[in-house]
């Protein structure tokens, strides 16, 4: 505190150096965001048609940095060590705009033919892109902060994309009220650990925690939980998870997509840092409160995901459950920081591609059927069958049936757990094994009614998918089997460097 | 030549039937016949190349894998892609690999409801792929792989193109496999974990053969590989899924499962769990004695109780995986190799009377026992068949189906040193009370259906015919192979023999 009050004395203010290379991801898209903007308010209506390319075309302009910036190696530290990017951070990066520009691709036709204001859809698109991007790089509570509520603020309007429903209106507004309790919840934490830590840097209160030893144990305690609440909030973790399947319903399933694959991993990006860079001195508070969460939200996921009839629903509880899947590593955070944040990095890039995959289909399946019941999907084997057989392999993936990429997310969780050899990591890799069959159960339904059952109407005429949908859908493809099969390229990728607190 | 298989052969048998299965995706849906070509030709050129691997095999060592390959694949975790044959897989690959064509033959006019043999065979040749893989993969996490590859086509098969309860049977298969390899795959991270070079390699873990590993670490680590492999051959209690899915899946779906897919759990107790974790199986051999000799008096009492003709044989399938699981926790080498020639000749025998099955209910369309009889008056050279057939299931000296139980039942007399021998001398008496049994079902079963006058209601029906031509071209090798194997068992003896003592001896037999 001493040292800001001795900045802002006369004379004594020094500008901060910037590195634009290693910044240029983020004023790519700040700068793509602008445009969108201008080109709305310049040309008007006669902007809607071209809003999809330019937004895409920024996406991929902001994944240049990133390639050259990877290319380059190294740690870039900031702002005294408040914003850093390493190669987590670029994988990170590149995770959420890869993201975004699928999503985009399932927007396109939806928001156009649904008559929803598009420029604004997609301004608000890129501007939580741009929070994700911030959020892989903070390493600073008032930075993750910022870049938390930028990224859900918008989120939180998309949900609410649908006027004329009442269903989206209820899905923002439960998203919405969830989430701004959620950042209360957090920002107490925060303000709480701010006072035990004496600093917003991670890492200074890292420092601090350790040195403090098991002194002023209540209030440490009551600040990580606080802190981890919030953030369970994010990732929907049961039991702060009932937002989750309302959202994910009412929402437009683009949006859905988004939420459940983009906004989760930025949650989860949020809890790494958090984790990782600070309270993992802390391994006897923050693991029992993790093995918790995972195992009720896998399990309790799991157990409502039986019973839905709709498949978005269906999706939306499975998450919670994948969720659960990715929380186990932090069980073990402890003993192995290196490899479990590395399987739940790797959990991240695979879960994204495979859910975003079955998005993609339920998307374009649902053009033809009007509804994601899970009914009328029946008999799609025998009238689209390359959509068919797409939305199975995700499924698969989603089990973790190898050689798709969903096996070795599972395997390198389970493989932590294991070998971190404490009784904790041993509970939890069990109830995930027991899990993992369950879950087969309610994925299999879906394939079920396509490859087995006859078309609910009888109708069998198959419907033109647009470009845009089948260029998504064969993206995931082909991301989930490169992952599955050969899947040394993405341990390559996420094999980190031990980090020290200092880095 | 020799070197091109030395380097290329078990990758190319691999992978051959899903290159096959690509090439269909591109053909259009409509050309059915072209379908069933493309098919039969992957299948015929797979087994060619198992045939080429057969004449190239060296015998004189079949304790030592040959044409090893090995790349690297996940480096990060230490697995690697390492594939190789010795005399416990050879018999088992070309079981595969000959079954298969047999199965296309089978099919060329006898697809099932509701049709579309490009889904049913693209399906057929992933399932090939997965198993053979299964075969040869020497890492635990490539064998993994290939395990699990065969679960999908299978479900669908079964879910698909089977019988009246085929969702709820399909479902049932597929969960049950799943949460026992679930588990199995957390037992093979701790193998590796614990051993001390971390690698999945099984011939460096077998060489490493749990040493370190505590006995009681042990015993978990075999319990979730026993849940993994148990489910699936299946052992008593998990053998539930099995009657239903042999029942409701198609004929062609209920031969390769009796034939092929249960063989991958005993295959996986000899090669991966006992000699991985000799200590663990050392503890676990009496319980597995004991659920094997359960299976095979319950199998056999259940095979009295079926009124169902496919879903005796099912039921017969449990009993005769009860014999050779008993043969396995003996841990000798006398029973490792009944164990192996007991998975081929099972495979065989249980594979052609499924066939014989799916003909009968094709003809009859109902495999109700009691409304069939006067096979042999109606269509005698079929009846004929089926009675070889029942003949080799119950073991009758001669036909393969003796080598399988008779070994089996004779090494529980003496199992390896440590084991209870007045436990085991008592399995082997009431295993072989259960072939008494095991005659029983079957001679009834024969004389139910065969003998007799055909009843009235299919007296006079035109459509019951004869073995047509696709049949015969499917069924004589197996009739001549399971005569064969009757008269010469040492074909499969010699070759098991080096590569199972290996086991026996490391394990302590």
């Amino acid at each position: 505190m001493t040292a800001l009050l001795a900045q802002l004395a006369p004379g004594n203010f020094r500008a901060p150096t910037l590195d634009f290379h290693a910044l240029a991801p983020e004023i790519v898209l700040l700068v793509t965001l602008v445009v969108l903007v201008l080109l709305d308010s310049i040309k008007l209506e006669r902007a809607r048609a071209s809003m999809p390319a330019v937004t895409n075309i920024g996406l991929l302009a902001a994944l240049i940095p990133l390639v050259t910036l990877a290319a380059d190696g190294g740690t870039r530290v900031m702002f005294g060590g408040s914003y850093v990017v390493d190669p987590m951070s670029l994988v990170l990066k590149a995770l959420f705009i890869v993201s975004a520009y699928v999503v985009v691709l399932l927007s396109t036709n939806y928001v156009a033919e649904g008559d929803y204001w598009e420029s604004e859809y997609y301004v608000l698109l890129v501007s939580s892109v741009l929070g994700m991007v911030v959020m892989a790089s903070s390493r600073d509570l008032i930075g993750i902060f910022v870049a938390l509520e930028l990224l859900s603020i918008p989120a939180y309007m998309l949900a609410a994309w649908r006027k004329g429903d009442v269903r989206s209106n209820e899905a923002g507004l439960k998203y919405y009220l969830m989430g701004v309790f959620a950042s209360a919840i957090l920002l107490y934490g925060m303000s709480l650990v701010f006072g035990v830590g004496g600093s917003t840097r991670l890492v200074d209160i890292g420092l601090r925690l350790e040195e403090i030893g098991t002194e002023g144990v209540p209030v440490v305690t009551l600040a990580l939980v606080f802190v981890l609440i919030g953030f369970a909030f994010k990732v929907s973790a049961v039991p702060f998870h009932v937002w989750a399947p309302d959202t994910y319903e009412g929402a437009p399933t683009p949006v859905t997509a988004f939420l459940a694959v983009a906004s989760k991993a930025a949650g989860f990006v949020a809890l790494i840092q958090i984790v990782y860079f600070c309270f993992i001195v802390r391994p006897d508070i923050i693991q029992p409160i993790f093995f918790v969460l995972a195992v009720l939200s896998m399990t309790v996921g799991n157990l409502i995901a039986l019973r839905q009839t709709n498949v978005v629903r269906m999706l939306a509880y499975s998450g919670i459950a994948q969720a659960g899947f990715m929380l186990a590593p932090f069980v073990v955070a402890g003993e192995l920081p290196v490899q479990s944040r590395q399987a739940v990095v790797i959990y991240l890039v695979i879960y994204a591609a495979m859910n975003l995959g079955a998005f993609a289909v339920v998307i374009a399946i649902a053009r033809k059927t009007g509804s994601g019941e899970i009914e009328s999907f029946g008999g799609l084997f025998q009238y689209m069958p390359g959509m068919a057989v797409a939305l199975t392999l995700f499924l698969a993936s989603l089990i973790g049936i190898p050689p798709l990429g969903g096996w070795y997310a599972k395997f390198s969780v389970f493989k932590v757990l294991v070998e971190a050899q404490t009784g904790l990591g041993w509970a939890t890799a069990i109830v995930m094994a027991v899990n993992t069959a369950i879950a087969a159960y309610y994925y299999l339904r879906v394939a079920r009614a396509m490859w087995f059952d006859d078309a609910p109407d009888g109708d069998t005429t198959p419907v033109k998918v647009p470009a845009g949908l089948t260029a998504a859908v064969t993206l995931a493809l082909v991301a989930t089997l490169v992952f599955g099969v050969l899947p040394g390229l993405l341990s390559d990728l996420t094999s980190f460097q031990p980090l020290a607190l200092g880095g | 030549m020799t070197e091109f298989l030395n380097d290329w052969g078990l990758i190319l048998i691999t992978f051959l039937p899903l290159v096959g299965a690509l090439v269909m995706i591109l053909v259009p849906k409509e050309s059915e016949d072209t379908h069933k070509l493309l098919a039969l030709v992957t299948a015929l050129a797979t087994a060619v190349v198992g045939v080429l691997l057969l004449l190239n095999f060296n015998y004189s060592s079949a304790g030592e894998l040959q044409f090893l390959v090995d790349h690297q694949w996940i480096e990060v975790i230490n697995s690697r892609f390492v594939m190789g044959l010795d005399g416990l897989s050879l018999p088992l690959l070309a079981l595969t690999v000959g079954i298969m064509p047999l199965v296309f033959v089978y099919s060329w006019n006898h697809i099932p409801e509701p049709g579309n043999p490009k889904a049913f065979f693209i399906l057929m040749l992933v399932l090939e792929t997965g198993m053979i893989g299964s075969f040869v993969a020497q890492d635990l996490i490539l064998f993994f792989v290939f395990f699990e590859v065969v679960l999908l086509p299978m479900y669908f098969m079964i879910g698909v193109w089977g019988g009246p309860e085929r969702k709820y049977a399909s479902i049932k298969f597929f969960l049950y496999t799943l949460f026992g390899s679930a588990l199995m795959i957390v037992a093979f991270i701790g193998v590796s974990y614990l051993s001390k070079t971390q690698t999945f390699v099984i011939p460096e873990l077998t060489a490493f053969g749990g040493a370190g590993i505590t006995k009681a670490t042990q015993v978990i680590l075999f319990g979730g590989m026993f849940l993994g492999f148990g489910i699936k051959v299946p052992m008593f209690p998990f053998h539930t899924w099995l009657p239903d899915a042999h029942t409701q899946a198609p004929t062609q779906g209920s031969v390769i499962l009796a034939a092929v897919l249960l063989k991958l759990g005993t295959y996986g107790f000899l090669r991966i769990a006992i000699p991985v974790l000799p200590l663990g199986a050392r503890q676990w051999a009496p319980v597995i004695g004991v659920l094997a000799v359960i299976g095979i008096i319950y199998g056999a009492l259940a095979c009295l109780a079926q009124t169902d003709m496919k879903r005796l044989i099912a039921f017969s399938s449990v009993a005769h995986m009860g014999f050779t699981m008993l043969a396995i926790s003996t841990l000798t080498d006398l029973g490792f190799n009944a164990a192996v020639f007991g998975m081929v000749a099972h495979g065989l025998i249980t594979g052609m009377l499924f066939f014989l099955a799916g003909s009968i209910k094709e003809r009859y369309h109902t495999l109700e026992i009691k409304r069939l009889g006067g096979l042999l008056v109606q269509a005698p050279k079929m009846g004929w068949i089926l009675g070889l057939c029942t003949m080799a299931s119950l073991g009758l000296p001669g036909l393969a189906g003796f080598w399988g139980e008779f070994p089996a039942i004779l090494s529980a007399y003496a199992p390896a040193v440590g084991l209870s021998v007045p436990l085991f001398r008592t399995l082997m008496v009431v295993a072989a009370l259960g072939t008494v049994l095991a005659a029983g079902y079957l001679l009834w079963l024969y004389q139910r259906t065969a003998f007799g006058t055909p009843t009235e209601e299919f007296a006079s029906d035109p459509h019951i015919h004869d073995v047509e031509t696709p049949e015969w071209i499917a069924w004589t090798p197996l009739l001549i192979l399971i005569v064969v194997f009757g008269f010469v068992p040492g074909l499969i003896f010699n070759v098991t023999q080096p590569a199972v003592s290996l086991i026996a001896g490391a394990v302590g037999g």
